[in-house]
């Protein structure tokens, strides 16, 4: 990756960390360390690697992306702001009675929303629908969280979609390792998940998923699969650039008060700075 | 006598039908396409069939992804599996983003059969009518299956459909029945009582009027095969003209025709009324004719009912 690609893609990241966090802070609920998790993952999909238009979220011919982790709609939301879709600053209205901005995801209300989520274990199945419709055509992914992988369903959907061979389809799973009870393992083990998806006859590569160079590497050599769908397990830090949230499943669902999200505005802006040099 | 067809034949006949009309038709099955007579769909147009294995809430969500890309999916199981195993996401991945997705359950109902209680479903038409944006069509014979059927496709929105594993007479001519979603219809007119039935009661129902007319009782038969959105300007006319009224449904008397049609008429015209259906039990296992009898849906009941309700006008 050249060095401008990847500079601009960190900033963007940022960009979307600071505003899913000022959703949570400003509705004063939301999901905020799950949302921090998969903020590079949602960058590098959104801003590097789907066939997407802003300007004409309807294509047929469009990529699909599934946020089968419903829950952390404010990167959602936010990297679809900031590619365009509609006015970033709506986010102000997340959560509120008027908002187009629903706690999950709304294909019926917000632009580039390709699935309505919420409900875990769904999104991945529904993925599966959009790669059996666009074999040939178009590519599809979907992100789930490591704690929805307890849900059985998410197991049926892995089986159908090696079965019908959708090597159109990539799933990224947000492994940070912490889920609303605690820490993964101990409310109920889903891993290894690199062996379960192989299992299940899927194509599996493990990242760390804030290194861009090693998501692009991923999805690249996805793009290679033939006949099979890809798992790509991303190792992540839930909460990932607030010091106080990062690893404290604590955050999972609770929004910032003014003091707390000012530190982390502060730290995620140093960041940014950081990275200009 | 009537020939008889199950309402799944005439699902699985119909599809095929309707294969030809719309490219963008696709069908999914879980495992029971032989059962739910999806195969005959499967064999027309085998690139466009999807079997998804014994795993009913994986089928629906795969179902609303294929909406959201333009294609018209089918999808099949038993009414149990389809409404209660796969619940959420028919709410959540269906209705509530409106997708054009049609969910066709079959062996509905205690006519299942020897198979028994936990596959016997009594509750589906109640759990999705409680789904907004779920149109919940319920025909009684293999004319009034493949119109709804036909009205299904052309209805862009989500759909749920039952269908029956027992044959039933067909009661209908099809080069002149008319079907409407949302519009229910006048079989027999009568003064005294309202007999409103649907799907396979229907036979009842009319047999009933007989029962009640060698005894000078004249009743009015009506068909609601849509119970959502449920005719309420046909029920209320009927209600005002016979004050008395009596619902008769293969279903629990909680939460299916009964219901929607008690809340019709409290809300629009308070009359005596009664309901014939499962007495909020669960099914068990026996011969169809047996079952029937046990569980009270036979027009001798319905005649009961109605000389019941009757009784209670002032």
């Amino acid at each position: 990756m050249d060095s401008t690609k990847l500079l601009e893609l960190k900033k963007t990241a940022v960009n979307v960390r600071k505003w899913a966090l000022t959703a949570v802070y400003k509705a004063q609920s939301g999901h905020p360390g799950g949302s921090l998790s998969l903020a590079d993952i949602i960058t590098y999909l959104y801003f590097a690697e789907m066939k997407v238009d802003p300007q004409n979220p309807a294509d047929p011919m469009r990529d699909r992306f599934v946020l089968s982790k419903g829950h952390c709609s404010p990167a959602y939301y936010a990297a679809l702001g900031l590619k365009g879709y509609f006015d970033v600053k709506g986010l102000e209205t997340f959560r509120q009675i008027d908002s187009i901005f629903q706690g999950h995801p709304d294909m019926k209300g917000v632009p580039g929303v390709d699935m309505s989520t919420g409900s875990l274990g769904m999104g991945i199945s529904a993925a599966c629908g959009m790669a059996l419709a666009g074999r040939g055509k178009y590519r599809v992914y979907t992100a789930l969280g490591d704690g929805e992988c307890q849900e059985g369903s998410v197991w049926e959907a892995a089986m159908l979609a090696a079965h019908y061979k959708l090597d159109n389809l990539v799933a990224m799973i947000d492994f940070n390792g912490l889920q609303i009870g605690g820490n993964i393992t101990d409310v109920m083990n889903p891993t290894p998940f690199d062996k379960k998806f192989e299992a299940f006859g899927w194509h599996t590569i493990v990242i760390d998923g804030h290194d861009f160079e090693q998501i692009e590497a991923a999805l690249n050599e996805a793009r290679t699969v033939k006949d099979k769908p890809t798992a790509i397990i991303c190792k992540t830090a839930k909460g990932k650039g607030v010091s106080y949230m990062e690893n404290n499943y604590k955050w999972h669902g609770n929004a910032p008060k003014t003091p707390e999200y000012e530190q982390a505005m502060n730290e995620l802006n140093a960041w940014e700075v950081s990275l200009n040099g | 006598m009537a020939e008889k067809i199950a309402t799944r034949e005439s699902y699985g006949n119909g599809l095929v039908e309707l294969g030809a009309k719309y490219p963008e038709i696709v069908v999914l099955d879980a495992d029971l396409a032989e059962s739910t007579k999806t195969v005959y769909f499967k064999k027309a147009y085998p690139d466009r069939f999807f079997d998804c294995g014994i795993a009913e809430q994986n089928m629906v969500a795969v179902a609303a992804g294929l909406a959201t890309c333009g294609k018209i999916p089918f999808c099949s199981s038993f009414a149990m599996f389809a409404s209660g195993r796969a619940f959420d996401q028919v709410r959540n991945g269906v209705a509530y983003p409106k997708l054009n997705v049609k969910i066709c359950a079959t062996h509905a109902g205690i006519t299942v059969g020897e198979d028994g209680a936990t596959h016997q479903c009594l509750e589906d038409m109640g759990i999705m009518r409680t789904i907004p944006n779920m149109v919940v069509l319920n025909p009684g014979d293999d004319v009034e299956a493949k119109a709804a059927l036909r009205a299904a496709a052309e209805h862009k929105g989500p759909v749920y459909m039952r269908f029956g594993r027992a044959p039933v007479p067909v009661l209908f001519d099809a080069n002149t029945f008319k079907f409407e979603i949302g519009k229910g219809q006048i079989l027999a007119e009568g003064s005294d009582v309202t007999i409103v039935a649907t799907g396979i009661m229907l036979e009842a129902a009319l047999n009933a009027k007989q029962l009640l007319a060698n005894e000078g009782i004249s009743a009015e038969v009506i068909d609601i095969c849509t119970i959502k959105p449920i005719d309420r300007d046909l029920l209320l006319a009927s209600a005002a003209k016979t004050g008395a009224v009596v619902t008769a449904e293969e279903h629990n008397i909680i939460g299916g025709l009964g219901s929607a049609v008690a809340e019709v008429l409290c809300e629009g015209l308070p009359v005596p009324m009664r309901r014939v259906g499962v007495e909020d039990q669960f099914g068990r296992s026996g011969k169809v004719p047996a079952l029937l009898e046990f569980y009270g849906l036979t027009a001798e009941n319905i005649a009961c009912k109605a000389k019941e309700a009757i009784a209670m006008k002032k």
